[in-house]
């Protein structure tokens, strides 16, 4: 069925001419370079109905994006950007306001879509993305664990697990050191009510909600595989599918994933809840992420024109009916199923978790968390001392790009 | 030879060199003593963001570039003299750690943990990586012709795959649900985890680099067994000389300039390790100067990366290969020396 939607999307792109489901036929060639996850192959699949579209689905964009966009004229029309890598664009002023280009084409867009800044909107979101607790319903039901809602309980049902004998590890971690660790703790400090910054640009981890995030973080350890270090996302979704591990809060563009027979197997036995809390009563220890389109700034009108019209054909009702599990869409005509519950539940929790903070300075400190935490997780360094670590790191790097004088 | 046709020979390649080598190599070393940034200004930004049903709104203070009527970013260089080395070499740190006597602190310095690593990779395995050569060169010289082809193929392949590629097969091999771990633990009876402590991971990679360029010794080796001369090797055997004897006074003095030479260029690789960490990734518990280069140029997801820093690590890492070829090539030079007289 994939395979068949893959061949027939490159024999339209190659003929350049039948238009299939498209409702027009683009003349104007436009080209986009997005991440390459599910959402975006049905997005991109689906412009490419529409005739002389190029995509580039690679998942070392945020490296290619800044650069390519700069270029005059951009190198592609279409960027597709999370919250989290939106910040170079829009730093350098290389994409294009959208406001007239959706009041032309956007008739289907729902408000919550558009991107505001200061009023402008600047990209049109497609879908949300947050990490949120995956469990084995049928292992915490075998013994009669209430679902997690707190990390405390989490750990508690971990201890449950591994001490019945079902799992060695029942615990999966994203904690794979980089980008991915540091995240871990990006989601944990404001569950523990940390403010990531001061007004004048030094870090705040450095405190109490830190020292508390860090003791949360290694608290797991006691429950994942030692090589938690170098585990990312696709090898927790693989821990998952292979029944290796119970319990982790894990990406919601991953929950698709569990229910795919040809890679599961446990099809229908993994279960979505809200991201754990750090703190009974706070907001779930996790950030909301969004993911969509943005057009260059440095081609021409027409050229954003054809663009942001082939990018609404990508994003529409039926896109998304074909591919209803492949993410959380914003899109009208999404019916969210059972794998859906968990990122609702995070996203409607009250207090509701924080959007990733994306700025210059967050950039530096997820790469100052990403490269110091792990001397703490294997036991080198003591969490006060990391924590000096982090703001000494941030500090250098800070001064470095012209934000710490 | 004419200047004129040697220069028409050699030109080419010195242009080429200068192109693609020293003009980089120029520019790198004056970006190790200059920071450029774009001039930023704190500005209120409201943004929107969705979240599942509607959206939420914040407002606040940011810090973004300000932009030229082009719209490009105005950015300045300015010169920071030593600036960016000591924030690399982080001296203040690595002193107050020796005053402690604490081996542990000074490893948690990112240049001093990266260069405890390189160094101790770049030594052990360069004894390695010639032993293991000569020894598969000598083997293959005394095997029966007929099946040398077929032992010289073999013995290369590992040299054939791509370091990338190699790596991370190890990698897949021996990682927590790897075929060969699941198999040494079926053996073993006990969990094993490679991944999980820096000694396990770095002994793999001793093992991977040795497996892995010990071919190329052993092709030149072999090349330079072939021109041993055999009335000295004759007339070591009627004098009475063991096999071992014969080894040791003939044929690895005969070596000797082809040993050096492996050396030389092991140094020059080794020293740059950096396929094995991401291969591995190992950065947890493990990482390589040239690592170091590399994460500091790796962009974030706000497009920052730390130039200077980045510029003044490579320059440190050149001069750290300097030092080591040092020994190697004054032999050379004092043996090149030796034979013209």
């Amino acid at each position: 069925m994939f395979l068949k939607k893959i061949a027939l999307a490159g024999a339209v792109s190659l003929l350049g001419s039948a238009a299939l489901a498209c409702s027009y036929q683009n003349e104007v060639p436009v080209k986009s370079l997005s991440a390459g996850f599910e959402a975006w192959k049905a997005v991109t699949d689906a412009m490419a109905e529409c005739g002389n579209f190029q995509a580039e689905l690679d998942q070392e964009f945020r490296t290619k994006q800044p650069a390519a966009f700069e270029a005059n004229p951009s190198l592609y029309q279409i960027g597709g950007v999370s919250n989290g890598t939106i910040t170079p664009l829009l730093n350098a002023g290389t994409i294009r306001p959208l406001d007239d280009l959706v009041e032309k084409y956007g008739a289907n867009l729902k408000p919550n879509q558009l991107i505001r800044i200061n009023g402008q909107i600047m990209a049109v979101a497609m879908m949300v993305n947050t990490q949120h607790l995956m469990y084995r319903s049928d292992v915490l039901a075998d013994l009669g664990i209430e679902t997690p809602t707190t990390w405390d309980e989490v750990y508690a049902a971990a201890a449950k697990i591994k001490e019945a004998g079902v799992m060695e590890y029942p615990l999966g971690a994203t904690m794979k050191s980089g980008w991915n660790l540091a995240q871990e703790f990006v989601n944990m400090h404001p569950g523990h009510g940390g403010k990531f910054f001061n007004d004048d640009n030094t870090t705040a981890v450095n405190s109490d909600a830190g020292l508390a995030s860090l003791e949360t973080m290694q608290a797991a350890l006691e429950f994942t595989d030692p090589e938690v270090l170098v585990s990312d996302s696709t090898y927790v979704q693989q821990q998952f599918q292979q029944g290796k591990i119970a319990m982790a809060n894990l990406w919601a563009s991953r929950a698709g994933a569990m229910n795919d027979e040809a890679e599961s197997q446990v099809v229908g036995k993994v279960a979505m809840a809200a991201a754990p809390k750090a703190v009974a009563g706070g907001a779930p220890a996790t950030t909301l992420w969004w993911d969509g389109i943005v057009i260059a700034k440095n081609i021409s009108d027409e050229e954003a024109d054809a663009a942001f019209r082939l990018a609404m054909e990508g994003l529409d009702a039926e896109t998304v009916q074909g591919a209803n599990d492949a993410a959380i869409w914003l899109v009208d005509g999404y019916q969210p199923t059972d794998i859906a519950e968990g990122a609702i539940a995070t996203a409607t929790a009250n207090p509701a978790p924080p959007a990733y903070p994306s700025t210059t300075q967050m950039g530096l400190l997820h790469t100052a968390l990403g490269n110091e935490l792990p001397a703490f997780l294997t036991g080198e360094r003591d969490a006060a001392a990391t924590l000096t670590a982090i703001e000494e790191a941030y500090t250098t790097s800070a001064k470095e790009a012209g934000v710490l004088k | 030879m004419k200047f004129k046709t040697f220069a028409a020979f050699v030109g080419p390649s010195v242009f080429m060199m200068l192109l693609f080598i020293a003009a980089p190599l120029v520019s790198v070393f004056i970006q190790s003593f200059q920071v450029t940034q774009p001039i930023l200004e704190q500005v209120e930004v409201e943004t929107c963001t969705p979240g599942f049903l509607t959206q939420t709104c914040t407002t606040e203070i940011k810090t973004v570039p300000i932009l030229d009527e082009n719209g490009k970013m105005i950015t300045e260089t300015q010169w920071v003299g030593l600036q960016s080395y000591r924030n690399v070499l982080q001296m203040d740190k690595f002193w107050a750690a020796v005053g402690n006597g604490s081996w542990n602190q000074i490893m948690q310095i990112d240049f001093w943990k990266a260069l405890r690593f390189t160094l101790s990779f770049t030594l052990l395995t360069l004894p390695l990586v010639i032993g293991v050569g000569l020894a598969i060169a000598l083997a293959v010289n005394n095997a029966t012709r007929s099946i040398r082809g077929p032992i010289i193929f073999i013995s290369l392949l590992p040299f054939i795959i791509t370091p990338v590629i190699g790596s991370l097969s190890i990698y897949w091999l021996f990682v927590g649900d790897g075929i060969l771990t699941t198999m040494m633990e079926r053996w073993t009876g006990t969990n094993i985890s490679m991944f999980a402590q820096a000694w396990t991971i770095e002994l793999l990679m001793y093992f991977y680099r040795v497996w892995h360029v010990a071919p190329f010794a052993f092709v030149i080796f072999y090349a330079g067994l072939q021109t041993v001369n055999m009335d000295t090797l004759e007339s070591a055997v009627i004098d009475g000389a063991s096999r071992w004897e014969r080894l040791r006074h003939v044929i690895v003095p005969h070596l000797m300039p082809l040993i050096i030479f492996i050396a030389l260029i092991h140094l020059m690789d080794c020293y740059r390790v950096f396929d094995e960490i991401v291969g591995f990734r190992s950065q947890a518990h493990v990482i390589s100067l040239q690592w170091l280069t590399f994460d500091f140029m790796t962009p974030d997801d706000a497009g920052n990366r730390a130039m200077s820093r980045a510029s003044a690590s490579s320059m440190l890492t050149m001069i750290g290969i300097v030092i080591l070829l040092i020994l190697p090539l004054r032999r050379t030079w004092r043996d090149h020396k030796g034979s013209a007289h």
